[in-house]
């Protein structure tokens, strides 16, 4: 407990700062502010919900954005099923701790390693949500406050935030290999494609890095 | 009820269900190797169209505008390790700034 706490307290300030700008972000999608507060207490993703708002934001539809993010947190799968075994209990109780599972909340417990500790993932995990939620609310709030979405630059924002996160996951040559292919695809798709289907169909770039 | 609703609704059940299926679902199996593998690169695929989307896509037709420099002291920004919230400000700031010159 006492370690999980401290391990959370290292990352609680950069996650309530993420939070607060995906509310920010979320108002360029004519997301009001409970929609994005909800938003960040259900679906407690990042890259998920800020490409949900991407899409819904350049008009691809409820339906594009839903697979797309859906797409992006499919990876939630198999994360929980490397820890699946530390879980007891009744249904209910293993459903709402799973809800915990991100991949800061994972990583910091040991998740995939033997020395998994299930309380330091619920810990870190509470003190995520906590942190994630409550700086969307003060993001959205602020964010109502403030003019012109484009004079502000929150479009350019969107741009850095995916290249920040895309950074994160190019950790082999399998990994770059689908993200150039899924850039490919999407700039191949944009002229031709409705909005939204761009990016579900770079998923397909995943076959390229998987022949590697 | 809004589109932004309904999104949010939807996407919000169906993580719940992905988070879910191991610790609710399967109990010490695990998925095929290849399959994680599989899934792992879904990730950086569908991120780097967004890049791709959020820099250069305009409605049907890709252009260089004020994103770009967002995107680019973005990238800057993470080549020097800068936390993600101080990522989203820097491109934020560079877009607006070079909108507001040109």
């Amino acid at each position: 407990m006492r370690r999980g706490l401290r391990v959370g307290a290292s990352i609680v300030p950069a996650a309530a700062a993420l939070g607060a700008s995906f509310g920010v972000l979320a108002r360029t999608a004519h997301l009001d502010a409970a929609a994005a507060i909800v938003m960040s207490a259900t679906t407690f993703a990042g890259s998920a919900q800020v490409a949900a708002v991407s899409v819904l934001g350049g008009g691809g539809g409820i339906a594009a954005a839903v697979v797309a993010a859906l797409l992006l947190n499919a990876r939630y799968a198999p994360i929980g099923i490397s820890i699946a075994q530390s879980f007891r209990g009744s249904v209910l109780r293993r459903l709402a701790e799973s809800q915990l599972v991100v991949d800061e909340s994972w990583a910091l417990a040991g998740g995939g390693t033997k020395q998994f500790d299930k309380r330091v993932f619920l810990t870190v995990g509470l003190m995520l949500w906590v942190a994630w939620t409550g700086g969307t609310a003060v993001g959205a709030l602020l964010g109502s406050a403030i003019g012109e979405p484009s004079a502000l630059g929150l479009d350019g924002a969107f741009a850095a935030l995916f290249v920040a996160l895309l950074a994160t996951q190019l950790g082999d040559r399998r990994r770059v290999a689908a993200a150039a292919g899924g850039a490919v695809i999407a700039a191949a798709l944009i002229p031709s494609a409705p909005a939204g289907v761009p990016i579900i169909a770079a998923t397909a770039a995943v076959l390229v890095g998987w022949r590697r | 009820m809004s589109e932004a609703w309904a999104a949010v609704l939807a996407v919000g059940a169906g993580t719940a269900v992905l988070k879910a299926v191991g610790p609710v679902g399967v109990a010490g199996r695990s998925l095929p190797d290849r399959l994680t593998e599989l899934l792992a690169l879904i990730a950086p695929a569908i991120l780097a169209a967004l890049v791709v989307v959020e820099t250069f896509g305009n409605g049907r037709s890709l252009v260089l505008d004020a994103r770009l420099a967002g995107a680019g002291v973005g990238l800057v920004a993470v080549l020097l390790r800068a936390p993600l919230w101080l990522v989203v400000i820097v491109g934020a700031a560079a877009t607006a700034l070079v909108r507001a010159v040109s």
